[in-house]
């Protein structure tokens, strides 16, 4: 509420990967002062590795002692998420996430935990995400056993309640009925069914229908079906390691020993290439997507990938920012790369942000530079910016206790090894120009991208058949109201 | 609608505070502590430099806070603040450049091209449109005649090459806040980038600038319902002081600011006696001191500029603003009340955390949980700006079937509660307890902490309020609140703006054809 009097230099909602730049041939005569500045040695840092435990169950410990300020923080991450629930109960694990937190136990409801907690300035909640659930807690070091003893409860023994479930939906509603509000969140709603298709397990979204056939047998049979899965608990902050270890063995020893998880048979066809457009009046600004079909960590040329993604679409430096917004001016908002999921492909996707009447010359724009990709060689310049940007910011993936330890979670759950971040490293490194045209000619497809504009229909002017990419396809986003007699759910 | 760090991050600005507390360990984070780790010098040119030891990691992130926002807009350039702020990522006359001498004698030529053209263009009368065509293209060629000198984000290319990291700036009504974070062997190269920028600055590519920022406005503004909706609720509040005008620019403002007023706000406002740069960890003060010293010597000094005169006359007629359009329902409403540095300051936050923070908030448990008719309220302030008197606000969000009518009855319910009754013993106690806890999460991180120190230093010409300001959160009372709450949230002090749904004109669904003409 408060940021939206304040204006920042870039748009902080585009979390880009990184950049690189074209060299301007000029060289010349002007100086380089900044190039005489020392750049003494790095200070020596060994970033502090959490303990890990793994129980004779399965489930994996991490301890991260962290003695700087008196608090002490911890989380269970519990695989299996939204992308596994029923297409028909879309929603359901969102709900689980809110209602199981204000739900509570049966010894203690949620409206009553909620007030035990405030009241110590602790915290503890839980959520429904795309792949996993988890429930964390926060809490000052002095209540720091009761709180774990309050999230343990909840994590267990959970009460869910009806009128919580009924809150619940009522907040999901809500959102659903305000989807087509926000441009952005159309266009970025949008794009990716075009890339996964609309009933994916990544795109699918709840409706009011799939909401409101979700009950509390659904939350109680979800619960019953993850908590015996992979567990991942750690904790980190101002604890007595030894301590600390003892209580989290006693709480996790006694679980039953994990599942694993159930193989994943996706499919991932990748957009149909054309342009796609939503009609909305009340815009002067066109939100441009340029999709595809991106790759996932394992894939051996990701340190390759995430040069060239520096290079197109990271940061100031980067050929789209170069491009739209420096020289033609037509953007504040753009960039873009191939992304990488940790255990499925994600999307290539370049967005520009641009007024109505320069869609057509913007989005030509932007798909010169994805073009360029493969047409344009990249240079020994661009490579060595590229892997400056990269490395000498690559300490800011560590440089927090708690950073650390979130990686080595995440790395843990998808199964990586616990040093990828420096086998990433060393990959980077080696990454030659001649390694940049190869995953170019390899990853992109100009052919093979899908084109989604949100905008205002009666302001774009040339149209969009100005782009000469076929037929342009209006995206119906209706949004569906529930049963024949139109009843709010 | 705001994020946690936003809160936060507000939150800091207000109120926040440490003293020496009950609680174990908490020792190394007081004041007394904060003292020993914490340098700070203001420099002969006036400029002030606060440095704090933070060695947990071999980085360190910078604030440089300038005492100027768009609140310093002159009349009819709205927006320039913010202008500026782009312009002060263009480079220096040492950098982006590959031939100054020549780019400055070609920029000159681009300010008077572009004189040119807007005299002819806002002529009321008379104006001769081929003319103008030959203006313009005039423009464009002076323009591209500049661009050549141009080595294009040299600047953010040096210092995200460096390891910069997180590199951005705002704009809000009263301040201008420069940031980024980067390898701890890096400070004298940062030194060198962000005095450069401070004390020499180049209106490099101003013009295309200026159609970014544009750009920006068009999608924090007009694309934007809860943009639009903020924007006429603001300039409905205020009928006289600038945080009644929109902060991004009026586009007919923005969209004609060129960069002699641009260059005209920097030499005004970006002086010593009016700039503050805090950096925090892993530097020793005994060795950075002499750099910063060394570098930021070189920012001009200046008088401190005179603080904005207006005040904004007692509002006596309550005013409501209606937006009927095709999107959801969304409400506000505002009070007008005093400055940052009313002696009643800390009793608006507590009112805020006991109407608003969390699932026991009295606005969450009354209109969310109980009779549902929000998704999402809460009570903040000040807004848009603390240093000249702001407003209490009330945002909220309609549950479906609701209306915005509905919510406004609600909120005035509950705001009567307040007004006639004494909070519990545990609201308050909790706001006390959430309070310090909460300033004292924000302690762990390099960004938040050079944020807030520079902050304080600037407003309060002293970084220890941060932490002296517990005692007045402390001295809050029960009937503190009320009489607040009186004094305050009175109709004719309040101003309301909300979003009625209307079906969308039956004309708008062109596009049968497929895509836009």
């Amino acid at each position: 509420m408060k940021s939206l009097s304040r204006c920042t230099l870039a748009p902080a909602a585009l979390a880009f990967a990184a950049l690189a730049v074209l060299v301007m041939p000029l060289a010349g005569q002007q100086a380089k002062p900044w190039e005489s500045i020392p750049t003494p040695k790095l200070h020596d840092f060994k970033p502090q590795q959490p303990k890990r435990i793994q129980l004779k169950n399965g489930i994996i410990l991490f301890l991260q002692e962290d003695h700087e300020l008196p608090f002490v923080s911890g989380s269970i991450l519990i695989p299996g998420g939204a992308r596994d629930e029923d297409l028909a109960k879309t929603g359901l694990v969102e709900l689980y996430g809110q209602a199981w937190r204000t739900s509570g136990t049966a010894k203690l409801n949620g409206d009553a935990l909620d007030d035990l907690l405030e009241a110590k300035a602790a915290h503890i909640e839980t959520e429904g995400g795309a792949d996993s659930t988890s429930v964390g807690w926060d809490s000052l070091k002095g209540d720091a056993d009761q709180v774990f003893g309050l999230a343990l409860d909840l994590f267990l023994h959970p009460k869910f309640n009806p009128e919580k479930l009924q809150l619940a939906q009522q907040q999901l509603a809500a959102g659903i009925v305000r989807r087509n509000d926000d441009e952005g969140e159309i266009a970025q709603r949008e794009s990716a069914k075009l890339v996964y298709g609309t009933n994916s397990p990544y795109t699918r979204q709840a409706e009011l229908a799939t909401i409101s056939a979700v009950t509390i047998a659904d939350l109680n049979a979800w619960h019953d079906r993850t908590i015996g899965g992979k567990l991942i608990v750690a904790v980190s902050g101002d604890f007595d390691p030894a301590a600390m270890e003892a209580k989290l063995r006693a709480a996790f020893e006694p679980l039953p020993t994990v599942k694993p998880a159930p193989a994943r048979h996706d499919v991932f066809a990748g957009p149909k290439p054309g342009v796609s457009f939503i009609n909305k009046e009340d815009v002067n600004q066109s939100h441009i997507e340029i999709v595809g079909l991106g790759t996932d960590r394992r894939n051996p040329d990701i340190p390759a990938l995430a040069v060239m993604n520096e290079i197109l679409g990271g940061g100031f430096a980067s050929r789209l920012f170069q491009k739209v917004r420096t020289e033609l001016g037509l953007a504040y908002a753009v960039g873009g790369g191939l992304g990488f999921a940790y255990d499925h492909p994600a999307t290539f996707r370049v967005m520009a942000m641009t007024k109505s009447a320069s869609t057509v010359d913007a989005t030509k724009a932007a798909l010169a530079e994805i073009s360029g990709l493969t047409s344009r060689p990249f240079t020994e310049d661009e490579l060595a910016r590229a892997k400056d940007n990269i490395l000498n910011s690559f300490l800011f993936r560590y440089d927090s206790r708690e950073k650390v330890l979130s990686a080595r979670v995440r790395l843990e759950y998808y199964g990586y090894p616990a040093d990828y971040l420096e086998t990433y490293k060393a990959g980077l490194e080696k990454v030659t120009v001649g390694d940049l045209n190869a995953v170019a000619k390899k990853y992109i497809h100009p052919d093979h991208l899908g084109v989604l504009v949100v905008g205002n229909g009666s302001e774009i002017k040339p149209g969009l058949d100005e782009l000469k990419l076929g037929p342009v396809q209006n995206v119906d986003i209706t949004i569906p109201q529930p049963g024949a007699d139109g009843k709010k759910p | 609608m705001q994020s946690r760090v936003f809160s936060w991050f507000w939150k800091g600005l207000l109120a926040l505070t440490l003293a020496a507390t009950a609680w174990g360990g908490a020792q190394a984070q007081d004041l007394k502590s904060f003292e020993q780790k914490i340098t700070t010098k203001v420099l002969p040119n006036g400029l002030t430099v606060v440095i704090c030891e933070r060695p947990e990691a071999p980085v360190f992130s910078f604030s440089t806070f300038i005492d100027a926002g768009d609140v310093n807009d002159p009349a009819g350039d709205s927006g320039l603040a913010h202008m500026f702020e782009h312009l002060a990522f263009k480079g220096t006359s040492e950098i982006g450049t590959n031939n100054y001498e020549a780019e400055k004698a070609a920029l000159a030529k681009v300010e008077a091209a572009n004189n040119a053209y807007e005299a002819e263009y806002l002529k009321s009368v008379g104006r001769d449109e081929a003319k103008l065509a030959d203006l313009k293209k005039a423009f464009k060629a002076a323009e591209a005649d500049a661009h050549q000198y141009v080595v294009p984000n040299q600047f953010t290319d040096v210092a995200e090459r460096n390891g910069a990291t997180g590199v951005n700036a705002f704009t809000a009504m009263d301040e201008t806040v420069y940031f980024w974070s980067m390898p701890q062997n890096r400070l004298e190269l940062w030194a060198w980038l962000e005095s450069g920028r401070l004390s020499d600055v180049v209106p490099r590519e101003f013009y295309k600038e200026r159609d970014v920022v544009m750009e920006e406005r068009r999608m924090r503004t007009d694309s934007s319902p809860p943009g639009r909706l903020i924007e006429q609720f603001l300039a409905t509040a205020y009928v006289a002081h600038n945080y009644g005008r929109s902060g991004i620019g009026w586009p007919s403002e923005v969209g004609q600011i060129n960069a002699t007023e641009a260059m005209d706000f920097h030499k005004k406002y970006y002086v010593g006696s009016n700039i503050v740069v805090s950096v925090v960890g892993d530097i020793k003060a005994s060795e950075a001191l002499p750099i910063l010293e060394r570098y930021f010597s070189k920012v001009p000094a200046g008088p401190k500029p005179a603080d904005m005169t207006t005040v904004e006359p007692k509002q006596f007629a309550e005013k409501t603003v209606v937006i009927r359009e095709a999107t959801q329902p969304m409400f506000v409403e505002g009070y007008h009340r005093p400055d940052f540095r009313d002696p009643d300051e800390a009793v608006y936050d507590a009112i805020s955390d006991i109407l608003s923070n969390g699932r026991v908030s009295r606005l969450y448990r009354s209109l969310v949980r109980d009779q549902q008719i929000a998704v999402e309220v809460e009570g903040f302030s000040p807004f848009p700006g603390d240093k000249y008197p702001g407003l209490y606000c009330f945002f909220a969000i309609p549950a479906p079937q609701h209306t915005t009518a509905d919510v406004a009855t609600a909120i005035h319910t509950e705001i009567d509660k307040l007004r006639n009754a004494d909070v519990t013993d545990d609201e308050l106690a909790m706001f006390k307890t959430r309070t310090r806890a909460d300033l004292l999460r924000g302690l762990a991180d390099n960004q938040g902490l050079a944020n807030q120190l520079a902050q304080y230093q600037s407003r309060y010409g002293d970084w220890r309020e941060l932490f002296l300001q517990l005692d007045k959160v402390d001295k809050v009372t029960k009937a503190d609140i009320r009489r607040v709450a009186n004094k305050v949230f009175q109709p004719s002090n309040r101003t309301s703006a909300w979003i009625e749904t209307v079906a969308p004109p039956k004309a708008a669904n062109a596009q049968k054809d497929g895509g836009a003409q």
